[in-house]
């Protein structure tokens, strides 16, 4: 169980996220949203620790997470995989390189120097590659492969490290519908199949309300909104992205499934009153 | 979790090993012939030592000590003779500045023309890049000496002899940083119709200039040093000064040790410098 008790992070005199608390029990698939700047990123990335906290505690099962360092806090990034928007892989290593990467935290550091890993962490790189559909690229480098392809060499990555939690920053955001599609298939499949607590940055609200068992919406630092995708209403969409009556989702809706139906009319209110 | 997928991905598994092995084997063999090469290198090198390595060793300090010793018993000289060679030190330091300023700049157009996805000709990028290497090539002091020979000793010479060097070292190292350097916004301006010369000034500099002024800084060091092996040639300077002071036994070490003192502190000051400058440009960006 993931609880976040009053965390704060200021940078200057900004307040990126303002005393936010949450409990996410195992294996939840979370989504949060809000506007860009609203403290989705900086929350997802004090929670690996990419950035500590100016206050407040992070506990994961009892252990404060928050308060650890060196090795320890390592064991702790190992444990919470993070997958980010631009993917954040090595272009120029090929793509097990790239997912043996994940077993760095287990490894020493000179085996590592001289790419000396062994034959059966090869075999599971290869594996999990195979499981996420991209096993005929494995020996090419990962600068030669497309958006989505690197997305999922990515999520390979953070399923070596074999994390209890996965933490997705925007993984779509860079990758046009139909890889977006396959990316989060991909991690709801890892979610039901494996049990793991995913928690995911997301923009747009159908893939939130379609994937996630649970959507946190995130105003100016603050969680405003934390409820099921069924109770992410129009005006509560409106509530956390601080838009007035003009905003329709639809407008901007990138999913495949949704282009379908005829355009909903951008001056909705009109009919509405 | 994965232990299932055994089978289909089989043969792409035998595959990656062996390419992993071929690596392997690539790089331990490349360690093996590093050893050999640097034992039997530093064997023949000392077997063709005059004087020989071993028992050379114990007097590599003599020549430093004594040096030392003697600026230290006349200690009491050393501000009259910084205060006496400080004209010839700035004039060294205005012949690698001119050097490197002419050379920076003739460096610039030459990496721009050379590196590709920039170029204004790309089938001449190998003829300019011949031509940064055969400006490398020439020792700057063969350049010097030719020069002094036609136009008779001075600065002059040296400032263009060290500027011809600078421009194909630097050319070659700006080009490095231009093929770093994002094209999209190069992109960007061919979209609206602009010209190369306007691409390269508006697009590709700004983008490369703290890296051009951080490289650009250490030739100006390089070249304070050079610009002073060029006055033991006859191109005035510090290094005649210094050529004079450092023969053996005239008792002038102490003005020696000013000279290399004045050298010392000149390279500190180009490395503030350097850093100043470099902060500030990367800051405001």
């Amino acid at each position: 169980m993931l609880e976040l008790a009053n965390v704060t992070r200021r940078f200057g005199t900004n307040t990126a996220v303002n005393a936010v608390g949450l409990t996410i029990p195992k294996g939840q698939m979370v989504g949060i949203i809000g506007r860009s700047g609203a403290g989705k990123s900086t929350l997802l990335r004090m929670i690996n620790r990419l950035i500590d906290p100016s206050e407040g505690a992070i506990r994961f099962d009892g252990t404060e997470v928050s308060a650890i360092n060196g090795k320890a806090l390592r064991g702790w990034q190992r444990d919470c995989a993070m997958i980010f928007q631009q993917f954040n892989l090595v272009p120029r290593m090929d793509v097990v390189s790239n997912v043996l990467h994940g077993t760095l935290n287990r490894r020493s550091t000179v085996a590592a120097m001289f790419s000396l890993f062994p034959q059966s962490d090869i075999y599971k790189a290869i594996d999990i590659l195979d499981r996420l559909g991209i096993a005929d690229h494995v020996s090419k480098r990962v600068e030669a492969l497309s958006g989505g392809q690197q997305q999922r060499v990515a999520i390979a990555r953070a399923l070596m490290q074999d994390p209890k939690i996965i933490l997705a920053d925007e993984p779509i955001a860079s990758l046009d519908p139909m890889n977006a599609q396959i990316v989060m298939d991909t991690l709801r499949r890892i979610h039901d199949e494996d049990g793991r607590m995913i928690v995911c940055n997301l923009h747009t609200l159908d893939t939130a309300r379609r994937y996630c068992d649970r959507i946190i919406g995130m105003r100016a630092g603050r969680v405003v909104f934390d409820g099921r995708p069924e109770d992410l209403t129009t005006s509560a969409a409106r509530e956390i992205y601080g838009a007035d009556e003009t905003f329709s989702e639809a407008s901007t809706s990138t999913s495949i499934e949704t282009l379908e139906p005829v355009f909903v009319p951008a001056r909705e209110p009109a009919f509405a009153h | 979790m994965t232990g299932l997928a055994l089978g289909s991905a089989d043969g792409t598994k035998l595959d990656y090993l062996a390419l992993v092995r071929r690596r392997q084997a690539y790089s331990g063999l490349i360690v093996v012939l590093f050893v050999a090469i640097l034992a039997a290198g530093f064997g023949l090198a000392d077997s063709r030592n005059a004087g020989g390595f071993w028992s050379g060793l114990s007097n590599l300090f003599d020549f430093p000590s004594e040096l030392v010793r003697e600026a230290i018993e006349k200690t009491a000289a050393l501000p009259g003779h910084l205060w006496r060679f400080l004209p010839a030190m700035i004039e060294t330091i205005n012949i690698a500045a001119v050097s490197t300023l002419i050379g920076a700049m003739l460096a610039i157009v030459l990496s721009l023309l050379s590196t590709r996805g920039m170029a204004r000709w790309p089938r001449l990028i190998p003829f300019f890049r011949r031509a940064m290497d055969g400006m490398r090539a020439i020792p700057e002091i063969v350049i010097a000496l030719v020069l002094i020979f036609v136009l008779g000793g001075g600065p002059v010479p040296a400032m263009i002899a060290i500027a011809f060097h600078t421009a194909g070292a630097l050319g070659k190292l700006f080009s490095e940083v231009n093929e770093n350097a994002d094209l999209k916004p190069l992109e960007g301006l061919s979209s609206v119709g602009a010209s190369w010369i306007q691409r390269m000034w508006l697009g590709a500099i700004p983008q490369v200039l703290p890296n051009y002024l951080s490289y650009a800084l250490l030739r100006f060091e390089i070249n304070v040093r050079a610009s002073a092996i060029l006055g033991f040639v006859g191109a005035g300077g510090i290094g005649s000064e210094l050529r004079v002071a450092i023969s053996w036994g005239l008792g002038r070490y102490d003005a020696a040790a000013a000279i290399f003192l004045l050298l010392f502190l000149t390279i500190v000051a180009i490395d503030q410098l350097s850093s100043h400058f470099r902060n500030h440009l990367v800051r405001t960006r």
